[in-house]
């Protein structure tokens, strides 16, 4: 039995048949792809992937693989995070791998230890008037440069208007140089106790709580606030937007501020967790976020997405790796799946969009 | 000289004197002198190319005119962009649909202008509630028919997406509408759905501009007929005293108004 409700003059639509939110699409083929891994490690390996299978009896579930999962892709995520409104909005951004170089070099030069066991710190990168500093000290260093280069993305997507490829590439090359660049390609280390709880704290949960936290925030933003609504409308359609009074310039900029911010996040985290900083750090990382959005059913021709489908994105995104080394298969088929699956995502997204673009 | 007594009781809420606009060296609106009063629903007829869009996108602040003046509710103004002149009140709807595909109904109607609940910034929390209920009041009272307020654009036909747009119009009470070629892309019962609401508006004595080609459209929905040729005003004609051949004698220059000799 049709559920029917009122519409506006006396019309009737049936409440039922309301658009299923893209969101449970999303959340079925996480499952579907968990359930292939559990029946072929059954089959080849007679394990399961996310369940005990060493008979423990105080637990269900393979605890060590769960963790493993959502904290590689955690770190991506935060990135993924800004990404995804970035796509929301139309544009595309390249540059977020080279800003977590870029930014974990720099912020981490702020965050080293004066002495190590004793020793003075040999990867010292500033004399020691810059060293041992509170840990308030890095995490600024490291905001701003991710603010500032994402600054720079928005001022020249939103007022010389070249394309959002061409200038986060620009910034993907050019923060790849300043990392490279800020010590002479040594790897700064050795950061004090205080920075390492950024990625190590909570017993290692550090990453994955930052993670959620943001994803959560983020979410809440871009479905209630104007923000979100403003991002929404202009990758919908650029031109109403500016037509309907939306300061488009202001709003490109500020989205692509944000991004670039959340990368810097990233980077105080990754590094953070490795208690180090190489000018190589990141390296793709721009094209697994882009991936985990693409996976969860953020458009890529803009205006439609959400942070909850990119979280999904990078669970799935986590499965598959976990999945592909718990059936002991190579590194290299990882790759080439994962490529796969990006294409698949945009051709599933193309097709979405076909039959409500005939229905008009 | 009535004309004259009339502006000066405030019955005159739009009027352009002399509004030119040159791109470079093209005239595309040469000396246009209009008149809207209160209520009145004007067409504005004219081939591709006569300076009938031209002259709309300077009333809705658009484009800057290059010279002459609008006065506009008895104050004359100078829109900068769209926002200004929706501010002010003019409320168009364009050629080109200003929608947003992936947003809903009060998303659309809102667009720009959101109502919040929690003033932040640029995170100021929406009130979506307020929002909805309002889009409700102002499509009931135009007469548009929707199913699901909550439906993107996307989703809804071409008449939907047009009334969508021209709803607008009732939730912000504005004080003019102006629309360009609202039928073009519709198919018939579409428009008949159109014209209906232009038809409440004319019930409610809202002034409108309307951009048309088509003849029937026009002299079923308006009052006067002011055609534009070359970019300029070539006549206006009010509708009982005109008909069909007149206007398109007009609009292809066989015939110009008494008053516009000069502008042939």
């Amino acid at each position: 039995m049709a559920e029917v409700s009122h519409g506006i003059g006396g019309l009737k639509f049936d409440a039922s048949k309301r658009t299923w939110p893209n969101e449970l699409n999303i959340f079925a083929a996480l499952v579907l792809i968990i359930l292939v891994f559990e029946a072929l490690g059954a089959l080849l390996l007679g394990q399961s992937l996310l369940f005990d299978s060493a008979g423990r009896f105080d637990s269900i579930f393979n605890e060590a693989r769960l963790y493993i999962i959502i904290l590689q892709v955690s770190i991506v995520g935060i990135i993924a995070i800004g990404v995804t409104q970035v796509i929301i909005l139309g544009g595309i951004d390249l540059s977020s791998g080279s800003i977590v170089g870029a930014t974990a070099m720099i912020a981490m030069s702020f965050a080293q230890t004066e002495l190590v066991n004793g020793n003075p710190n040999p990867k010292a990168i500033f004399g020691p008037t810059l060293m041992d500093l509170p840990v308030i000290i890095p995490i600024m260093v490291g905001l701003s440069c991710g603010l500032f280069a994402g600054l720079v993305n928005g001022m020249l997507i939103a007022y010389t208007r070249i394309p959002p490829f061409i200038a986060t590439l620009g910034m993907m090359v050019t923060a790849r140089g300043v990392a490279k660049w800020w010590s002479k390609g040594q790897p700064i280390s050795f950061p004090t106790q205080d920075y390492a709880v950024i990625g190590n704290g909570l017993g290692g949960w550090m990453p994955v709580v930052i993670f959620i936290a943001l994803a959560i925030l983020f979410q809440f933003i871009l479905k209630y606030t104007v923000y979100g609504k403003h991002t929404y409308a202009i990758g919908s359609n650029e031109e109403a937007a500016r037509m309907s009074g939306i300061k488009v310039a202001r709003h490109k900029v500020l989205v692509y501020t944000i991004a670039g911010s959340l990368a810097a996040i990233a980077a105080l985290v990754l590094s953070s967790k490795n208690l180090t900083a190489q000018a190589g750090m990141g390296i793709m990382y721009e094209l697994d976020a882009i991936a985990m959005a693409v996976i969860g059913g953020v458009s890529l021709s803009g205006g439609r997405g959400s942070i909850i489908g990119t979280v999904l994105g990078a669970l799935i995104f986590g499965v598959i790796i976990s999945g592909f080394t718990f059936l002991r298969l190579d590194a290299y088929y990882q790759e080439m799946v994962k490529g796969g699956i990006i294409v698949g995502a945009v051709v599933l997204d193309q097709w979405r969009q076909r039959p409500s673009a005939s229905r008009s | 000289m009535s004309e004259l007594k009339l502006h000066d009781n405030g019955d005159i809420i739009l009027e352009t004197r002399d509004l030119t606009k040159r791109y470079g060296g093209i005239h595309a609106l040469e000396g246009a002198n209009f008149i809207l009063r209160k209520g009145e629903h004007v067409a504005i007829m004219g081939d591709n190319g006569a300076g009938k869009s031209t002259f709309v996108r300077q009333i809705t602040g658009v484009e800057q005119h290059t010279r002459g003046e609008i006065i506009f509710n008895g104050k004359t103004v100078r829109f900068e962009n769209p926002m200004d002149a929706r501010q002010a009140g003019i409320e168009t709807v364009f050629q080109t649909l200003a929608l947003a595909d992936e947003l809903d109904v009060p998303d659309n109607l809102f667009l720009g202008r959101e109502l919040v609940k929690f003033r932040l910034g640029p995170f100021s929390i929406l009130d979506y509630k307020a929002m909805r209920e309002r889009t409700r009041q102002a499509l009931e009272k135009t007469g548009v028919k929707i199913p699901n307020l909550r439906n993107t654009i996307r989703h809804m036909s071409g008449g939907q997406r047009q009334c969508v747009a021209i709803a607008r119009t009732a939730t912000f009470h504005s004080k003019l509408t102006i629309m360009d070629e609202p039928t073009a892309a519709l198919g018939v019962q579409e428009t008949a759905q159109v014209e209906n609401i232009v038809r409440t508006l004319k019930d409610q004595g809202e002034p409108l501009i309307l951009v048309s080609h088509n003849m029937r459209q026009v002299f079923d929905l308006v009052d006067r007929i002011v055609v534009f040729r070359r970019g300029r005003i070539v006549a206006n004609l009010n509708k009982n005293e005109t008909d069909g051949q007149d206007v398109v004698a007009y609009i292809t220059g066989a015939k110009t108004g008494e008053e516009y000799q000069d502008a042939a």
